[in-house]
């Protein structure tokens, strides 16, 4: 089947399917299972309404038990065992083991880190930036669109778009990377390949990412600069309070909440980005990062053990925010 | 109080053009990239793209036309005619007919020719070479031009990769698979997520919280853990790579957000309304359909948008649950990511791809950017 029809089929299928399930199941528990009529009908209203939350809830549940939670179950699984014929063996530590013996994991492991201080911190700090400097001008609104436009470019456009700005051509041609022309203009001497110069090629990488972020975090935050209390500022003005107090001494303590939360979002980010090592640097020149390396051995090495034990890796670095994530969600429900 | 109004007025000199550096900072590089997909291979190649918008002082090699081009006008050999291709517009400042010099000469000039005869050369490019005795050669004589080049774009690059047929870098295949593969997966998990987002909104029954808890805590998981496990599960169930297993895994990876948006937005409905129906009557589905899902059309559209420019621009979901060993389901993504590899440095075919393939979400950008940030607002966790 043509594959333009067979989308069309799927969507008809499942909203369809969707429906009728949802319908046809609240009819059944209704008007045959706990009809609402006769001597107990009181019961029976009370049982279908025990009942109707599960059967609202249990497609979205199905779907996320058998995609979201089944899975990190049978990594964790996968990362203890090696395969063996058809079947896997008990293998214990060992992928862990071989894992921690590889230099380039712990080239990921270091550059993660790198990404994990830089990224949020940059782009949360150019997000501010751009926020109330966007929020005290007229064209605010067009100043917005243009930082926040990046959101929208997928990490792989992103990338080509990066690599024409580092592209290096040789010494004494025209070079027509934006930052070697510029490198050149203020007096540097050899146009340079930005991205594979060890070690600084990291930055290069995380550059791109901070352009794509730094407008979500510009977002929030404005929205949250304008929800502080006028009489605040006015009142620090009044006290003699100078632009840089009003902002570190009574606007930031406000959106400190804000703030973590922005922090927090880039944060998970960047512990799954891939995209965009995978696309400019596919990890060499030592630009390694964890989930490309698992990617690596998933589907290159075709090491599942080690690749399983490297995703239970980034799962443990997210779990911190995921247990903070919880506790504020639930503390918020109270 | 004049000096506190100065100093009031250079602050805000100061934040309009910090705001200015900040703006262009941000939009070069998509314009750099922009600008270079309507340039031409040689172009690229010769000069950075903010030359492109200027006026560029360039020098060509041009042949005159050949031997068999000759008029005999009063007893001399005459070839006459236009160094440029028609509808190329350029000033010649200087020419010459030696690589050793070749601005020896200012248009108007007429200089004799090594193998005998004189030719001139005016400022719009027209020539005329005449001698006593006739020309001979295949070829025609070599002029070296120094030109102003106004600046000149084309769709060519965009024509070539989308309309071409049998371009093996075409993009047509991969932009309709993305499509496929798009629409449904933003579609599904719409639907499924309301119902559950409505029972949580407004049911009550055990567990609620701990449900929600759970819904928050997969928000946050990464989907590299879900690679291998699913792959093996979709091959078990016979689904095997395809746009099926694409369009479950994307609703699967979608559904916690999806559902933490809409019950949030749901919560914050007036209880008044949805009291009111059920005193009515109104059983758990009428309400559901009739009041809950058209008041909640803001916070659908916002997850529509999420899902739409996550499912479009994504790669890893693709490239492991989709792209098979044929090739024939790529995506855009990873036609780019190929093209990046085997096209390294042929930015005017990596120009136009990556335009294609961020044309559409810029656009969805555009238009829809009011939902865009509500249902990021809602969407980050606080």
């Amino acid at each position: 089947m043509h594959p333009a029809l067979l989308g069309i089929v799927a969507i008809v299928v499942a909203v369809g399917a969707c429906t009728a399930y949802f319908y046809l199941s609240n009819l059944l528990i209704d008007k045959v299972i706990f009809p609402a009529r006769g001597i107990r009908a009181g019961r029976n209203i009370n049982r279908a309404n025990m009942i109707r939350p599960w059967l609202f809830l249990f497609p979205a549940l199905f779907v996320l038990s058998v995609y979201l939670a089944y899975p990190v179950v049978a990594t964790l699984w996968l990362s203890v065992t090696r395969r063996v014929g058809g079947g896997e063996e008990w293998a214990g530590l060992a992928n862990y083991g071989q894992m921690l013996s590889e230099p380039k994991f712990w080239e990921s492991i270091r550059n993660n880190m790198l990404w994990l201080v830089i990224v949020p911190a940059a782009s949360t700090a150019f997000g501010l930036l751009a926020a109330q400097l966007t929020d005290r001008i007229r064209w605010g609104n067009i100043a917005k669109s243009l930082i926040f436009m990046p959101m929208a470019i997928s990490f792989v456009g992103a990338s080509v778009i990066w690599k024409l700005v580092y592209d290096a051509r040789p010494e004494g041609t025209e070079q027509i990377g934006i930052l070697n022309a510029v490198y050149l203009f203020f007096g540097g001497d050899t146009p340079q390949h930005w991205l594979t110069l060890p070690f600084w090629n990291n930055f290069f990488l995380m550059a791109v990412l901070i352009w794509i972020q730094t407008g979500f975090a510009m977002v929030i935050l404005s929205a949250a600069l304008r929800g502080i209390p006028e009489e605040t500022i006015e009142a620090a003005i009044i006290d003699g309070a100078n632009p840089l107090q009003v902002f570190f001494r009574i606007k930031a303590p406000q959106i400190m909440g804000t703030i973590v939360v922005v922090w927090t979002t880039i944060t998970i980010i960047v512990l799954k980005i891939f995209d965009i090592v995978f696309a400019m640097t596919n990890g060499q020149w030592e630009t390694q990062v964890l989930a490309n390396y698992m990617y690596d051995k998933l589907f290159r090495a075709n090491d599942w053990g080690v690749g399983s034990a490297s995703a239970m890796v980034i799962m443990l670095l997210v779990t911190p925010i995921l247990v903070w994530n919880v506790r504020n969600a639930r503390k918020e429900m109270r | 109080m004049e000096h506190i109004a100065g100093r009031k007025s250079a602050l805000t000199w100061a934040v309009h053009i910090s705001a200015a550096l900040l703006v262009i900072l941000w939009s070069l590089p998509t314009l750099g990239l922009l600008v270079s997909s309507f340039r031409t291979a040689d172009q690229i190649a010769t000069s950075g793209w903010w030359d492109a918008l200027f006026p560029q002082e360039q020098t060509l090699t041009l042949r005159t036309a050949d031997a068999q081009a000759q008029r005999q006008i009063d007893g001399q050999y005459v070839i006459e005619g236009q160094l440029f291709e028609p509808g190329q517009t350029m000033t010649i400042s200087a020419w010459g007919t030696s690589s050793n010099d070749i601005g020896a000469n200012k248009p108007g000039d007429s200089v004799s020719l090594r193998d005998g005869g004189t030719l001139s050369v005016g400022a719009d490019g027209a020539y005329r070479m005449t001698s006593d005795t006739a020309f001979t050669g295949a070829r025609g004589q070599r002029v070296f031009v120094t030109a102003n080049v106004p600046p000149s774009f084309s769709f060519e690059n965009y024509r070539g990769i989308l309309f071409e047929e049998g371009n093996v870098d075409g993009i047509a295949k991969a932009f309709y698979n993305t499509l496929t593969v798009t629409i449904p997966a933003t579609i599904i998990p719409i639907l499924v997520a309301a119902f559950a987002a409505y029972a949580l909104a407004w049911m009550e029954f055990p567990g609620r919280s701990l449900i929600i808890a759970a819904v928050v805590a997969l928000l946050v998981v990464p989907l590299q853990l879900a690679l291998i496990p699913l792959l093996r599960l979709h091959n078990e169930i016979g689904i095997g790579k395809g746009y099926i297993g694409a369009w479950l895994a994307h609703t699967g990876f979608g559904m916690p957000m999806a559902i933490y948006l809409l019950r949030n937005y749901m919560a914050g409905l007036p209880r008044d309304i949805i009291e009111n129906a059920r005193v009515d009557g109104a059983t758990e589905f009428e309400i559901f359909a009739k009041i809950i899902l058209p008041l909640s059309y803001p916070a659908l559209a916002s997850f529509a948008i999420f899902q739409f420019l996550w499912t479009w621009n994504d790669l890893l979901v693709a490239m492991v649950f989709l792209i098979d060993s044929s090739g024939d389901t790529t995506v855009m993504t990873k036609h780019i990511v190929e093209l990046l590899g085997t096209r390294g440095g042929n930015w005017e075919i990596l120009a136009s791809s990556a335009f294609v393939s961020i044309a559409i979400p810029l656009a969805v950008f555009f238009s829809m950017q009011r939902y865009l940030v509500r249902g990021m607002l809602a969407g980050s966790v606080k």
